[in-house]
């Protein structure tokens, strides 16, 4: 600032301020400091004759700084800043003095009067610093791209593109759908699962505004919000969709079996196949892992099964460069695998399945349309027995956190068991019940009232094979007896654990993940739809266990934030950000690792991304050489404060005497 | 006649995501505290300079305080962590200043916590006035003057590297 004309406007906020604060004596005292041209006082400063008195000032005393000492900056800081934009002064030369929340409010006396005035002197001394900055503007692309087809994915891309914008939706496998595909029927009202998705799945794909990727993989994400550049490869799938009529001889033909994913291996599928008859895109795939006849030598059945003449052995990957705005991930989960854990007998005693194999043995399209059987021999279970917290809340061995959704599910199986075996008997062990959802509590209660199913507190010991049986040893804590069950089949609610590749992808993406591998959110409590990588936006497990209405819920919340990216005229920041100083700056690159979102790259010297940089200072702190700082809260500023602070006043000594 | 008593001179640099906040909370509901704090609001507590705490020192504050989130609920994810290593090095560096490390204190308070940082305000007041005026070697002979700028460039640098 070159030559300082700074305008002070105490407010007496009524008397919130000058019930306590003697307003005269600190617009008096304000008068008196350097650079000071103006300083006055009126009892709402906020009001329409308030502003217009700032704005008026601006004009006639040519104004290039204002300090309204009033209220928070967090009440009115916009306020004033917006009055003094349109009065022709760059908004950044407003800043507020709080001499409300932090003084008036808080204290007493000629003390509260003094302390009115350092505070007031300090945020002159910033205003004398401040320079007129402008908002970084940059113009974007219009298109989202949503990575993973489940509910979430779903949401997010139908929801982007009936808003009028273009979507990709990147799926991994062969069919869009995800876990929601797979369930049986969902809790608390038992709606099938398939019913309720499959017309979602449609509607993605006759969607004028989606291209969904199915078979396809994020390779590389380069740019930044806004701007992003990513590459995807579309893997082969051998069939050509626009042939296939989907009439399954080739998988006749296909002499190879291979355990079936969709059907968590309680079937086979043939090299071949089509995941589920709804699959969208609806053509079958060919598994290039399984299959026989790509090369050396060509096995060819599929081939010359099909009169369509829709497989083609010779189709290539497809890389695909595509240019976005707006991310949305939304990768979903898995549950614990066999592999990684031994307890319970699971991966080893055939009896013993996780939840979702139990989803599909329940489901009216799965392996034994919707009848539950034991895998060993097929034969109906008479006593089952559900073990919830398989892996979650075990700090020890498996997982610290709650899984979320199994204590739901877990009554929903036991409740389709009854329904299914009603001279069954089954038994749930727990550690709690969590139902905190609309419906859930009364859909438990249910269970454990109307069902008959008998819910035990307590751990299982040991889960081991005897003769046909498996035999379940545990402890119910609540009468103190030992509990033994011999069960024809063991349902484990497996924990939750983040879809396998997401740490590989969040490195793409540059956002971060947490000890557990969820994506993790930028703030837990006020942002958790979005990464600290601007532009990118979470929705679903992949966050977080969540159950289907969570997951569709933050499925929109992303989509709207992504519509809020992808509809505005150009992408405008905050100037109030690092900015490197070139003669100063070695490249040592000290700041880089400071950084949290990557905003800073180091070339010839230190380069901060404006659109990146959120202002935060832990760079500007951390340079050694004083060649970043951070506009408008300059070390010179701060020093300034300081000094205006903690000024010595003769009568000092004796306050409060 | 007055008793000549000494009041306790603190600058506090406050986040302006919790500590900031939560001192507007603590008015907000009248939480009466010592009136002995004048707050600089900050962007971060990661954005504090070592160099400003020496610098507040040696022009008479008797005390620093550095407010800023809870560990994990940094709105800038970190920089609280690096505020906390800072500040560790800082006291280190203060004590062979022959200032009592006490002087500078880094707290987390959050944006909820009006009663927290009410209670926080009135402790370090007390703790300070407990310590008597700031007499360290800072800012007397024009040499320490020297050797705290060079001090605080090392724990700078000492800081960053670490």
């Amino acid at each position: 600032m070159a030559q300082p004309r700074i305008g002070v406007f105490v407010c007496h906020c009524g008397r919130n301020i000058a019930g306590t604060v003697d307003v005269e004596g600190v617009t008096e005292e304000a008068s008196r400091i350097p650079g000071v041209v103006l300083s006055t006082h009126y009892d709402y400063m906020c009001s329409d004759p308030g502003q217009e008195m700032v704005a008026r000032a601006i004009r006639e005393h040519r104004l290039n700084g204002v300090v309204v000492a009033a209220c928070s900056p967090g009440m009115h800081e916009e306020t004033f800043r917006h009055a003094a934009q349109a009065a022709g002064l760059n908004p950044y030369l407003v800043e507020m003095a709080n001499i409300r929340e932090q003084c008036s409010w808080v204290h007493r006396g000629a003390a509260a009067t003094e302390k009115a005035s350092r505070i007031l002197a300090t945020v002159v001394e910033k205003v004398r610093g401040n320079l007129p900055l402008e908002p970084s503007t940059m113009g974007h692309s219009t298109k989202c791209l949503v990575i993973g087809g489940g509910v979430a994915g779903i949401q997010a891309a139908l929801d982007v593109a009936n808003a009028g914008y273009e979507v990709l939706l990147v799926e991994r496998s062969p069919s869009i759908g995800g876990r929601m595909a797979q369930l049986s029927e969902t809790f608390p009202t038992l709606d099938c699962s398939q019913c309720i998705l499959t017309p979602k799945m449609v509607e993605v794909d006759r969607h004028p505004n989606i291209r969904v990727l199915a078979n396809s993989k994020i390779e590389e994400v380069s740019g930044f919000v806004g701007n992003w550049d990513v590459r995807i490869r579309k893997g082969a799938t051998y069939v050509d969709p626009d042939k296939c009529n989907l009439c399954g001889d080739c998988v006749e033909a296909c002499p190879v079996r291979v355990p079936h994913e969709f059907e968590e291996g309680l079937t086979e599928r043939a090299g071949i196949y089509i995941p589920f008859p709804q699959a969208i895109p609806s053509s079958y795939t060919l598994d290039v892992q399984s299959c026989l006849g790509l090369k050396p030598l060509r096995c060819s059945e599929c081939a010359k099964a099909c009169e369509a003449g829709a497989i083609n052995y010779d189709m290539q990957d497809e890389l695909l460069e595509e240019e976005v705005g707006a991310i949305v991930v939304a990768t979903g989960y898995e549950t614990l695998p066999k592999a990684a854990m031994a307890e319970y007998g699971y991966g080893e005693i055939a009896d013993v399945i996780s939840g979702l194999e139990y989803e599909r043995m329940a489901s009216a399209s799965g392996p034994t349309q919707g009848e539950i059987r034991c895998p060993s021999d097929g034969r109906v279970p008479k006593e089952v027995v559900f073990i919830q917290c398989s892996g979650s809340r075990d700090p020890e061995l498996y997982k610290p956190y709650c899984s979320k959704i199994c204590c739901m599910y877990t009554a929903k199986h036991a409740l389709l068991y009854r329904h299914s075996v009603p001279d069954g008997q089954a038994y749930v062990f727990y550690i709690d019940i969590r139902a905190g959802g609309k419906g859930y509590e009364e859909f438990v209660q249910r269970v454990m009232e109307e069902e008959r199913i008998l819910y035990l507190r307590g751990k299982v010991a040991k889960v081991f094979q005897d003769g046909d049986k498996v035999m379940v040893w545990g402890a119910d804590t609540l009468t103190g007896r030992r509990v033994e069950v011999a069960a024809d089949l063991v349902v484990l609610a497996q924990a939750v654990v983040p879809s396998q590749g997401v740490v590989d992808l969040a490195r793409k993406l540059r956002v971060s993940v947490d000890e557990h591998g969820f994506l993790k959110e930028a703030h837990p409590k006020l942002r958790p739809l979005e990464a600290l990588a601007a532009g990118v936006f979470l929705a679903g497990a992949a966050q977080g266990p969540k159950d289907i209405p969570e997951a569709v819920g933050q499925g929109s919340g992303a989509a709207a934030k992504a519509l809020m990216l992808l509809s505005s005229p150009e992408l405008v920041h905050s100037p109030e950000i690092a900015e490197v100083a070139e003669h100063l700056c070695s490249a040592c690159g000290i700041c880089a690792p400071q950084c949290p979102y990557e905003a800073i790259t180091v070339e010839d010297t230190a380069v901060v991304n404006e659109m990146l940089c959120e202002g935060c200072g832990t760079c500007v702190a951390a340079c050694p050489s004083g060649a970043m700082n951070l506009r408008n809260l300059a070390d010179s500023q701060v020093l300034a404060m300081l000094h205006a602070a903690l000024k010595e006043h003769e009568e000092a000594e004796v306050l409060g005497g | 006649m007055a008793e000549l008593k000494h009041e306790p001179k603190i600058a506090a640099f406050l986040c302006r995501w919790c500590a900031y906040a939560g001192a507007d909370l603590a008015g907000t509901n009248r939480l009466a505290y010592p009136p002995n704090m004048i707050p600089i609001r900050v962007p971060c507590s990661g954005r504090v300079e070592p160099a400003w705490v020496i610098e507040a020192l040696r022009s008479g504050a008797d005390g620093v305080l550095i407010g800023g989130c809870h560990p994990g609920d940094c709105h800038y994810v970190s920089g609280n962590y690096k505020a906390r290593r800072r500040v560790e090095l800082l006291r280190d560096v203060l004590a062979g200043l022959g200032v009592n490390p006490a002087r500078v204190k880094l707290v987390w308070v959050s944006a909820s916590e009006g009663v927290r940082f009410a209670q926080v305000v009135r402790d370090y007041v007390e703790e300070i006035r407990g310590l008597g005026p700031n007499r360290g070697e800072f800012g007397v002979p024009e040499e320490v003057d020297d050797r705290a700028g060079r001090i605080a460039q090392a724990v700078e640098q000492a800081v960053n590297h670490g």
